[in-house]
C-alpha cells in the first residue's frame, strides 16, 4: 500500500451557529487520483479551504499531515509552497493578461524586480506543452474559451511545483471533449507522481479516473470507497451522497403530448460583433403540447444562442426566419414582447443572468410578471407575499424566509428562485438551459419534477443539457445541434448516446 | 421582546441613519447652546438644504441604477442662468418661465441619458463632459456676469412662507392645523396598512410596540410644525419637498417603475432577460435627473436673488454625498429616498451647526470628508457582518 501524501484528522470547522465540518478524516495516498463527493453544502469546499490555508490555523481544529509532517498553514502561500494547489471553480484568470503572465502571475520570473520576459515565455511554452494547450503565451486570456483556459490555471499551478493538485468541479463548464482532455491530463500526472483531489458531481467521469472517492454529507465523512475492490457503483455513491436510495435519477413520468403549440422556421442568426459570422443557420424546430423537446450539442454549437435568439432576439444580429404559436405567426422584436407571447428562458448562468442577487427571494419571484401582481402599475405587496410563499411551498425552496437575499441560498435553491420567476410568468413555452448545472443530486431529482409537472400542465419545454444521460432520461424528442444547425432530430425511442455524439460531431464536410 | 430585537436587526440601517442623525442635531445644540433649533434656525435649515435635497431624490435613483451624475451642479447652474435672462432681460412671466426651465433640464437629462443608455458611455465621463459643458455654456449666456433681481413672485418659491389663513397673532394657526392633519394622514396609513396585513394573516408588529411607534411619530411630526409656527410658519419650499419625498418615495416603492429600476441597478442582464426595458428606464431615470436639476437650479436662484456663472458649484458632491451616508450602494440596487434624506440632513446639519460655533470653511470640508468616510464604512461593516 502506498504511503499517505496527505492526512486530514477529525477536522472541525464551526461558523457562526453552524457546524460546517465535524470531525472529518481525508487520507491522500502518494499517486492517486481522490474524488471528494457530496451534494451542495455537504462541505466540500470548506474542507478544501482549510487544506490550502483560506481558513487559517487556529480557525478550525484537528490535524493536517503532508508527507507525514504536521501543517499549520497561515495563508495560501504557506499551503503552495509545499506543493498544495486548488484551482477554484471560478477560474482565477485575468482576461486581459496573456497566457504567460497569468501563468507566473504572483510567481513573476524576475532577478531585482525586474521581469525577465525572454525566461517567462520559455518556462510558459514548456508547461503549456506538458497540459497539452497548443496556444503561444502571449495569447490573451480573453481569446480562449474556458476549457483552455482550465489548462492555463493547470500549467500555472505545475509552475508551483505542485505535488497535490485540487480541482473544484474543473469539467462544470466543459463539453465532453475538454473534459475528457482534461481527465487524461490528471490520469498523465498521476504517473509523474502528482496526486489530485478532484470535486465532481458527474458520477460517471469519477468512477472513470478515481482510484478513491470519500463521500461527505453533512459536513461529515460518510465512507471512504476504493475503486479496484469494485465495490463502487453509481448507485452507491449517490446513496452515500444523499444519505437513501436513489433507485431512479429521473422520475416517472407518462407523457401527454398534444398539438404543436410552438414553431420556428429556418431560423438565422449572426453574431453580435463579427457581422459576416452566421451563429444560427437554417434552423428549424417544433414543440408539442405537454412535449419535452432535448437540444443536444458541444460547446459552442449555438444551442444558447439559438434559445436567446427566440427570446425576444437577446442574442445576435440580422436575425431571420418566422415564429409561430398555436399556428399562427408571432412577431417579436424584444424581450418584453416574448414574456407577453408566453415565452420564458432560464438562463444557464443564473448568477449572472438570472437573479437580483442582492435582492430579496419575493422580488426576484415576482419581477418578470410584476404586471400580475399590479393594479395601474402600483404593485400589491401582500400579494407579492403570499405568491412567494407559496412558491416557496410548491417548489420547496429551503430558506428561513421569503425575505432572504437571493445571495445567501444554494445552487440549487437558486435555480428554484429562478423557476419560480418563470413559472409564475404562466408560460406556453419554456426554454430551460441547462438547468441542473452545479446543482447536487438530490436537487436535481426536485428540479426534474417541477419540469414534469409543468409539461403535464400543456406547456412545452425546450431543454437544453450537456449531459447526455440528463437528455435521454428526460426528453421525449431531441434535436442535437452543431455548428449552428440541426444536424439530427431523434425520438426518444431511438436516443442513445452513441447516436447523439455522432450527430453532434458532424462538421460541414 | 423578540419581534422588536428581530425588526431592530431588519432595519439597523435605516435606524442607524436616524439615530446618526439626532445624535449629530443633539451634539451641536449642545455646542450652539440651543441655537441649532432655534425656530428661525430650523427654518435657516430647510431654505439652506432645500435645492440639495432635491438634487438627492434624483442623484439617488441614478445611483441606484448604478451610475453618476456629476453634472447636475452646472446644469442647476446653467437653468438658473436661462431662467433669469427669461424673467429678468425678456420679461417672461415667472410661470412660463418655469415651464420652460424646467423642460430645458429635461432636454439636458435626455442629452445626457441618450450617451449612458444607448451609446453606453460610463456615466462618469458623459457628465463629467456635461459638468463642463454646461459650466460653460452658463457663462456664456450669463457672459460672466450675474442677472439680478428677479420678479417678486418668483423669489417666494424660496423665501416665501405659507399664508396663515386664520390670521393668528404670533403663532401660526395654519401650520398646527396641517401638523394635525398630517398625523391624522399618518396615523391613518399605518392603521390600514396593518389591518391589510392582518387581513393577509401576515404577522404584525405587538399592538403596544405599534401604538408607541405612532405616538413618537405625531409627536415629531406636531413638535415640528410647532417650532415652524411659533416663527413664520411653513416654508413654500418645505411644502415642495415634502410633495417630492412622498412622490418619489411611493414611484420606487410601491410601482413597477421603481422596482424595474432597483432591478436594473442590482443586475442589469438579468432584469434585461426578465422583461426589463433597461436601456429606456436609465434614459429616464437621466431626464428626471435633468428636471430635478432644473428645479434645484430655479429654487437656488430665487433663493440668491441672482443668477451667477458660480451658482451651483459642488452641488452634485454635496447631493452624491447625501444618497452614500443615507446607505446608497455605490455599485448600484440599493437606496432609499428616505436614507437619502436624511443623508442630505446629516449634512446640512453639520454645515449649519458649524457655522453656528464659528468652525471656519477648511475645518468644515475635512470633517464633512470624514463623516462621509466614516458613514459608509459603518454600513459595510454592518452588511459583512449580516452576511
Amino acid at each position: 500500500m502506498a504511503a499517505s501524501l496527505l492526512e486530514m484528522r477529525g477536522i472541525t470547522k464551526t461558523f457562526p451557529g453552524v457546524k460546517a465540518l465535524e470531525d472529518v478524516n481525508l487520507q491522500v495516498k502518494e499517486g492517486e487520483i481522490h474524488a471528494l463527493m457530496g451534494e451542495n453544502g455537504a462541505g466540500k469546499s470548506t474542507l478544501m479551504k482549510v487544506l490550502s490555508g483560506v481558513y487559517p490555523y487556529g480557525t478550525y481544529t484537528g490535524d493536517i499531515l503532508f508527507q507525514g509532517k504536521v501543517c499549520e498553514f497561515r495563508d495560501i502561500k504557506q499551503s503552495e509552497q509545499l506543493g498544495i494547489v486548488i484551482i477554484h471553480q471560478e477560474l482565477a484568470l485575468i482576461s486581459e493578461l496573456s497566457i504567460a503572465e497569468n501563468i507566473f502571475l504572483g510567481n513573476e520570473q524576475a532577478s531585482r524586480g525586474i521581469v525577465d520576459w525572454q525566461q517567462t515565455r520559455v518556462k510558459a511554452r514548456e508547461l503549456l506543452q506538458k497540459v497539452g494547450l497548443q496556444e503561444s503565451p502571449d495569447t490573451l486570456i480573453s481569446q480562449i474559451g474556458v476549457g483552455k483556459q482550465q489548462l492555463v490555471e493547470i500549467a500555472k499551478a505545475l509552475s508551483k511545483k505542485v505535488k497535490l493538485l485540487i480541482l473544484d468541479e474543473p469539467t462544470a463548464a466543459l463539453n465532453e471533449e475538454d473534459s475528457d482532455n482534461l481527465l487524461k491530463l490528471l490520469l498523465e500526472f498521476k504517473k509523474e507522481g502528482i496526486s489530485s483531489i478532484l470535486i465532481s458531481h458527474k458520477l460517471n467521469e469519477v468512477s472513470r479516473v478515481a482510484d478513491s472517492i470519500t463521500i461527505l454529507r453533512d459536513g461529515k465523512t460518510i465512507e471512504t470507497l476504493e475503486t479496484k475492490t469494485g465495490e463502487v457503483t453509481e448507485e452507491r455513491i449517490i446513496k452515500g451522497m444523499v444519505g437513501r436510495d436513489m433507485t431512479q435519477r429521473y422520475p416517472q413520468r407518462f407523457p401527454v403530448i398534444g398539438e404543436t403549440i410552438f414553431e420556428v422556421k429556418d431560423w438565422n442568426v449572426y453574431h453580435p460583433v463579427i457581422p459576416e459570422r452566421k451563429v444560427i443557420d437554417e434552423v428549424s424546430l417544433h414543440i408539442r403540447r405537454g412535449e419535452i423537446v432535448g437540444i443536444a450539442g458541444l460547446m459552442g454549437a449555438g444551442r444558447t444562442e439559438l434559445a436567446m435568439s427566440i427570446f425576444g432576439r437577446s442574442y445576435g444580429k440580422r436575425i431571420s426566419g418566422q415564429m409561430f404559436k398555436h399556428g399562427k405567426e408571432i412577431r417579436i422584436t424584444d424581450i418584453p414582447e416574448a414574456i407577453e407571447q408566453g415565452i420564458a428562458y432560464v438562463t444557464e448562468d443564473r448568477k449572472h443572468y438570472g437573479l437580483n442577487l442582492m435582492d430579496d427571494i419575493k422580488r426576484n419571484i415576482s419581477l418578470a410578471a410584476l404586471g400580475k401582481l399590479s393594479k395601474r402599475s402600483v404593485v400589491n405587496e401582500n400579494e407579492e407575499i403570499k405568491v412567494a410563499e407559496e412558491f416557496r411551498r410548491k417548489l420547496n425552496i429551503k430558506t428561513p424566509s421569503i425575505l432572504q437575499k437571493a445571495v445567501n441560498l444554494s445552487g440549487g435553491n437558486q435555480q428554484k428562485v429562478v423557476l419560480s420567476k418563470w413559472i409564475f410568468a404562466e408560460p406556453d413555452v419554456l426554454i430551460l438551459d441547462e438547468p441542473t448545472r452545479g446543482i447536487d443530486v438530490g436537487a436535481k431529482y426536485e428540479i426534474y419534477t417541477i419540469i414534469h409537472q409543468l409539461a403535464a400542465e400543456g406547456k412545452g419545454i425546450l431543454l437544453i443539457s450537456s449531459e447526455l444521460p440528463e437528455l435521454l432520461g428526460m426528453c421525449d424528442r431531441i434535436y442535437v445541434m452543431s455548428e449552428g444547425r440541426i444536424t439530427g432530430e431523434v425520438e426518444r425511442a431511438e436516443a442513445t448516446q452513441e447516436r447523439l455524439m455522432k450527430d453532434m460531431t458532424k462538421t460541414r464536410g | 421582546m423578540e419581534t422588536i430585537q428581530k425588526m431592530w436587526k431588519g432595519n439597523i440601517r435605516q435606524y442607524g441613519m436616524i439615530i446618526t442623525l439626532v445624535l449629530i442635531m443633539l451634539l451641536f445644540q449642545v455646542l450652539t447652546d440651543g441655537l441649532l433649533l432655534k425656530p428661525l434656525n430650523i427654518t435657516n435649515l430647510i431654505l439652506q438644504n432645500s435645492y440639495i435635497l432635491v438634487l438627492a431624490i434624483g442623484m439617488l435613483l441614478v445611483i441606484i441604477t448604478g451610475h453618476i451624475d456629476l453634472s447636475v451642479g452646472s446644469v442647476a447652474a446653467f437653468v438658473g442662468a436661462i431662467s433669469a435672462i427669461l424673467m429678468v432681460k425678456m420679461q417672461v412671466h415667472p410661470v412660463v418661465a418655469v415651464i420652460i426651465s424646467l423642460l430645458i433640464g429635461a432636454l439636458v437629462g435626455a442629452w445626457q441619458g441618450f450617451w449612458v443608455a444607448y451609446v453606453k458611455i460610463p456615466s462618469f465621463i458623459v457628465t463629467l463632459a456635461g459638468m463642463l459643458l454646461f459650466r460653460g455654456l452658463t457663462m456664456i449666456v450669463l457672459d460672466g456676469q450675474s442677472i439680478a433681481p428677479f420678479p417678486e413672485s418668483f423669489q417666494l418659491i424660496s423665501s416665501g412662507f405659507v399664508p396663515d389663513l386664520f390670521g393668528g397673532s404670533g403663532l401660526h394657526l395654519l401650520t398646527i392645523v396641517i401638523g394635525v392633519l398630517l398625523s391624522a394622514i399618518l396615523v391613518w396609513t399605518e392603521w390600514s396598512r396593518r389591518q391589510t396585513q392582518r387581513s393577509y394573516q401576515f404577522d404584525v408588529e405587538p399592538t403596544g410596540f405599534f401604538i408607541a411607534k405612532l405616538i413618537g411619530m405625531v409627536a415629531v411630526v406636531n413638535l415640528f410644525t410647532f417650532v415652524l409656527a411659533t416663527y413664520e410658519g411653513i416654508p413654500n419650499i418645505l411644502i415642495l419637498l415634502f410633495a417630492l419625498i412622498v412622490l418619489y418615495s411611493f414611484v420606487m416603492k410601491k410601482t413597477v417603475m421603481g422596482r424595474h429600476i432597483y432591478a436594473l441597478g442590482g443586475n442589469e442582464k438579468a432584469a434585461s432577460l426578465s422583461g426589463v426595458r433597461t436601456k429606456q428606464k436609465t434614459f429616464w431615470v437621466f431626464v428626471n435627473m435633468g428636471v430635478l436639476s432644473a428645479l434645484a437650479g430655479l429654487i437656488f436662484a430665487a433663493r440668491l436673488n441672482a443668477a451667477t456663472p458660480k451658482a451651483g458649484v459642488n452641488f452634485e458632491l454635496d447631493a452624491i454625498a447625501a444618497c452614500f451616508i443615507g446607505g446608497a450602494s455605490a455599485t448600484g440596487g440599493i437606496g432609499t429616498v428616505i436614507g437619502a434624506m436624511i443623508g442630505g440632513l446629516v449634512m446640512g446639519v453639520m454645515n449649519n451647526g458649524m457655522s453656528l460655533i464659528g468652525l471656519g470653511i477648511d475645518w468644515q470640508q475635512g470633517i464633512k470628508g470624514l463623516v462621509l468616510l466614516l458613514a459608509v464604512a459603518f454600513d459595510i461593516y454592518n452588511k459583512n457582518k449580516a452576511s
